[in-house]
């Protein structure tokens, strides 16, 4: 059974949000980085890049699978978890506890459309 | 005994040599005259050995291998027969390597009608009207066909066409080809005995649709046999068939790919017609068309004229080119060869005895492995791990465990319709005896897994290496002598 | 061997007598293991295995191919064949080279270990093969200057088109390459079949004096839109390009280098990553295989290690398995097509393995020694035959600019008889590149006598 953590919004393709004012920390839920293994890899996006909701902006690897990073909500990328570089695994070690890119908002209001963590919860057991 | 681990690499002695050149009798300056700066500063690190150190270092490395040569190699989907001999004879012969690509057609003739009799026979084996020989592989036969078909589309001036629509069964390896060629994939829904949902097709079939990718019979071994009703529709709707010609052993004196309806088909020469996978390569792929696309074919093209000439040409209305010069000619003569082996009389029995061997395997295991689909099978199946979950033995577990016992595994977790999946395909060269050698071991492993259920989960135990930590080569690779000596 | 009726019944009755099984080298089974296997499986005849097939489209004919051969009859057959083709000694070249093949390569090619396995999914029975992709993979980056070498593509054309894919893919954002003009032409034509498939642009340099253009080329660099560029060395016309300064003007425009090289003259020539190139590929032909009528043969590319995620292919890695042994796998699987489908970055699913198996024994036998060595031969042969024609007169020089083992000269002699001439002399001349222009090769093969004779015939014909 994997964590959920109730201070986030979540994604159907499983990231994470956190909300701090006009800016979105965002992350992979413990349930994919179950899903995935061991992750070898995190293909992460540059500083000042633009992302969209629902769409790309990174990959993770694992051995044997990948998975595609779709940004939860649009904005620019004003931070991006460099560590992650060297250290993928912090992914499976602590899933809520390792950030993979920060989003500058340009609609807060898209966070709304997120899942909570009891829907969230309720789609990882189906 | 000792097992040889070094490499080429650290057998190097400065100063020690593997080669005999000729003395030089030109005036020796040609390098001393160009420019420094476009000569290289650092010279490479290559190995300084000697001639016997170079034949047991490989010869040592081949005894690490198992090849079809070696033992009973049932994997799924690769078709992996007996690779005759006399195929490497005659292609090795030097009036044939010795040939430059570029030579003028009349001092080639023997190599141009070798390409053109075996692009006969295979238009004549598929049932299509004319074949390229010239893709390396089968991915690259693959890709070849889909810019067949849209390049048919564009000449149509039909150029919104860019739909090609795969089953959700079929290997990664078409959608990515569809990926390249500039098409975009549609997946059609699999019924539960894995062949297409003709309801979930139809749909599908609209003004954007380029074809479909299909194999027959299908990713599970099993026929599709609503092939003429899928042929029509898609047909009707604009589109053109695809035949994956991975599936087509068990075909071989059965059914013609082009009398099923389709258009497009590629052929992998390393698995149907016994030429050697090398270890991954060198193939060869050709793809065949319907009379009406063969002007699409890659450039160049081995062409008879009226007085019995061969000659090479490039055509105008061809897609452009897509290798370097006619393919990988050297496996081409050894299917050629292999041809000429079986003939008429025996090609036809490929197909029945690939079909026969399956089932056998199939009925006399299927008590001890979970077999999700019931009904004969083609040349291959799929089990769905063992019958028995409770012990946790999976089917990576089974598939090492083959190992220890000198067998190669199955196809293991494709298709990606079961979660256990286990590909079986025993080819017709095989015998009964061997079929039955390999019966009782899996009988074997599948009593392993109920009383030692640990003992099959950490195999295999008789292999020179075991469990490599694949996760520390993904994270940190070392894909180099020196970075692995940097790293140590 | 004997004829025996089959267990085969037939969909129509009237066909029954038709089908009978012929025993076969390659297929072992007799009636008795037919029937045995038939009952085991619960059916009458081995045409009940495929009832489900429609009638309408179960092939009745006869195939139309020759009866079966016996190995004399093959062999005799083969004979024919090959006397239809002519041996010929080579002065031509144009991407494929008359280099010297080591007698040890065909016997250790032979070790059926290798060349009847599969790609080695499975590591703990595959280490011979991984472990040679691995020495392949070590002595291409040596002669490449780069670091992550992948374990071979089809060949050197197709390894160009997956070059720009590589560009583009790390691009993210830019579509479009530039090609030299100079690159040999059968690459152009591949790469430019790859490319408009996949809906890349393509701008080309235009040709200077023989070589590419600079000065063109930072002028399409203007529009910061260009993922990468594709230079060679030598060139379409065996001239050694100065790429002084070119990679800094790329990566200015934030684009990526790619370099089309021959990987014997790297022994000698400055390697791509002594330019400053991100990529390099190329055909393995010159490594000493046979010319083999067009193949196989192998591609090769290496890269830089940050660009290893978008490098298509299999990959071998060294790692340890659990007794901490050293050992090898294929690694950075999961950026290839079997896992990441349409959105790998090529469709590739093989390597021409076999063939870096040539590669890797022809480099080990001739180490660096070796392969300079042959450079010299060839391009002191080279500069013989080249020097010989100039004085002779009858031929001109076209581009003043440096060469390897490849030249173009312009003549007025008529070639086309000059090469027939040749031809019924047993030797394959220049090829024609354009009107009045012959390309010539030579590799350490060719002989002072058979340069001398050459030109004797060419002056004569």
């Amino acid at each position: 059974m994997s964590k959920i953590d109730k201070t986030c919004r979540y994604a159907e393709s499983h990231e994470w949000v956190r909300v701090d004012e006009e800016v979105a920390v965002i992350g992979i839920s413990d349930y994919a980085q179950h899903a995935l293994g061991n992750i070898v890899y995190v293909d992460l996006p540059e500083e000042g890049d633009e992302v969209e909701a629902g769409e790309e902006f990174g990959a993770v690897e694992s051995v044997k699978a990948a998975s595609d990073l779709y940004s939860p909500v649009s904005g620019t990328v004003i931070a991006v978890n460099t560590e992650l570089e060297d250290k993928p695994e912090l992914l499976n070690q602590d899933a809520f506890g390792t950030w993979i890119i920060k989003v500058a908002m340009s609609d807060p209001s898209e966070v709304d459309k997120l899942l909570d963590d009891e829907a969230y919860s309720k789609l990882c057991e189906e | 005994m000792k097992v040889y681990d070094k490499l080429i690499f650290e057998l190097s002695r400065p100063g020690r040599k593997g080669y005999e050149l000729p003395q030089n009798r030109f005036e020796k300056n040609a390098l001393k005259d160009l420019p420094a700066d476009l000569l290289r500063k650092e010279e490479p690190e290559l190995p300084e050995v000697s001639e016997l150190d170079v034949v047991r270092h490989f010869t040592n490395l081949s005894s690490k291998n198992f090849g079809v040569d070696t033992g009973f190699y049932p994997l799924g989907s690769c078709t992996m027969k007996y690779n005759p001999k006399i195929n490497e004879e005659v292609a090795a012969m030097p009036e044939f390597t010795a040939l430059h690509p570029l030579q003028p057609a009349d001092s080639a003739q023997g190599a141009l009608e070798l390409y053109y009799n075996l692009q006969k026979a295979l238009s004549n084996i598929a049932g299509l009207a004319e074949f390229t020989l010239n893709p390396y592989a089968g991915a690259h036969g693959e890709l070849t066909g889909l810019m067949v078909m849209r390049q048919y589309h564009i000449s149509r001036g039909d150029e919104k066409r860019r739909k090609v629509i795969v089953p959700d069964s079929a290997h990664g390896t078409n959608p990515a080809s569809a990926m390249v060629a500039g098409l975009e994939v549609v997946e059609v829904k699999s019924k539960p005995n894995g062949s297409i949902d003709v309801e979930d097709l139809k749909p599908l079939l609209d003004e954007n649709v380029a074809g479909i990718m299909m194999t027959n019979p299908n990713t599970l071994g099993m026929f599709e046999t609503e092939i003429m009703e899928i042929a029509k529709l898609v047909h009707e709707a604009g589109g053109l068939l695809y035949y994956d010609g991975a599936n087509l052993n068990p075909m071989l004196g059965k059914v013609r790919p082009g009398d099923m309806g389709f258009d497009i088909m590629h052929i992998n020469l390393h698995k149907t017609f016994s030429t050697p996978h090398g270890g991954g390569g060198p193939g060869s792929g050709p793809v065949g068309v319907a009379a009406h696309l063969v002007d699409l074919l890659p450039n160049p093209r081995v062409k008879k004229d009226a007085d019995g000439k061969f000659y090479v040409e490039s055509g105008e209305k061809s897609l452009g080119s897509i290798s370097s010069f006619l393919g990988n000619f050297g496996v081409m003569m050894k299917a050629y060869a292999y041809i000429l082996s079986l003939g008429k009389e025996n090609i036809k029995n490929v197909g029945p005895m690939a079909t026969l061997n399956a089932n056998y395997i199939k009925e006399s295991l299927k008590d001890d492995y979970l077999l999700p689909i019931e009904g004969a099978c083609k040349h291959e199946f799929v089990f769905d791990g063992l019958k028995d979950k409770s012990t946790g033995v999976t089917t990576l577990n089974v598939a090492k465990r083959l190992l220890d016992y000198g067998f190669h595994a199955p196809t293991i977790y494709f298709p990606l319709l079961f979660h256990e999946s286990m590909m079986i395909e025993p080819t017709e060269t095989e015998s009964k005896e061997t079929l039955d050698e390999f019966i009782e071991v899996m009988h074997k492993v599948a009593k392993e897994a109920k009383e030692d259920p640990e003992m099959v989960k950490s195999a295999p135990h008789t292999t020179l290496i075991s469990h490599p930590d694949e996760t520390t080569a993904a994270k940190k690779p070392i894909l180099s002598y020196r970075q692995l000596k940097a790293n140590s | 061997m004997q004829w025996r009726p089959l267990l085969f019944s037939t969909f129509n009755s009237y066909h029954e007598t038709l089908f009978l099984f012929m025993s076969n080298r390659y297929i072992p089974h007799t009636d008795e293991d037919i029937r045995a296997m038939l009952e085991k499986i619960g059916v009458n005849t081995v045409d009940d295995l495929f009832a489900d097939i429609p009638s309408e489209v179960i092939f009745r004919e006869e195939y139309d191919i020759p009866s079966a051969m016996s190995e004399i009859e093959l062999r005799r057959h083969f004979k024919e064949l090959g006397e239809k083709n002519r041996s010929l000694t080579i002065f031509a070249g144009n991407g494929v080279y008359d280099h010297y093949a080591p007698s040890v390569i065909p016997h250790l090619l032979e070790r059926s270990e290798f060349y009847t396995a599969y790609t080695p999914y499975q590591p703990e029975i595959s280490q011979g093969t991984l472990q040679y992709i691995f020495e392949y993979q070590s002595m291409i980056s040596e002669l490449t200057g780069l670091e992550s070498t992948n374990a071979s593509m089809y060949d050197g054309a197709t390894s160009a088109a997956e070059a720009l894919f590589m560009m583009v893919a790390s691009a993210k954002k830019r579509n479009k390459v530039l090609l030299s003009d100079t690159l040999p032409p059968h690459v152009l034509k591949v790469a430019e079949t790859y490319a408009r498939f996949h809906g890349i642009e393509v701008a080309w340099i235009p040709e200077k004096e023989g070589v590419t253009d600079k000065e063109a080329m930072a002028r399409l660099l203007e529009g910061g839109d260009v993922a990468g560029v594709l230079l060679a060395q030598p060139n379409r016309y065996g001239i050694i390009e100065d790429q002084e300064g070119v990679a800094d003007t790329i990566h200015a425009a934030k684009g990526l280098m790619a370099m089309y090289v021959d990987p014997s003259a790297l022994a000698v020539l400055r390697s791509p990553g002594e330019w400053g190139a991100d990529i390099a590929c190329g055909d393995g032909q010159s490594l000493g295989m046979p010319m083999q009528f067009g193949g196989p043969y192998l591609g090769f590319l290496s890269c830089r290690q940050s660009l290893i995620r978008k490098m298509p292919g299999r990959v071998v890695g060294a790692t340890t398995d659990a007794s901490g042994k050293r050992c090898y796998v294929l690694t950075l699987q999961a950026r290839e097509q079997h896992i990441r489908r349409e959105k790998a970055t090529s469709n590739i699913c093989s390597n021409q393995s076999l063939m870096a198996l040539y590669a890797t024994i022809y480099l080990s036998l001739m180490g660096e020694n070796g392969l300079r060595e042959v450079n010299i031969l060839a391009a002191d042969g080279a500069h013989y035959l080249y020097n010989r024609l100039i004085e002779s007169g009858k031929f001109h020089p076209v581009f003043d600019k440096p060469f390897l083992k490849e030249f173009v000269v312009a003549t007025d002699l008529d070639i086309e008889k000059v090469n027939s001439h040749l031809l019924e002399h047993g030797i394959m001349g220049g090829i024609e590149i354009a009107p009045g222009r012959l390309m010539f090769a030579v590799t350490e093969k060719r002989t002072k006598e058979e340069i001398d004779q050459l030109i004797t015939l060419m002056l004569e014909a």
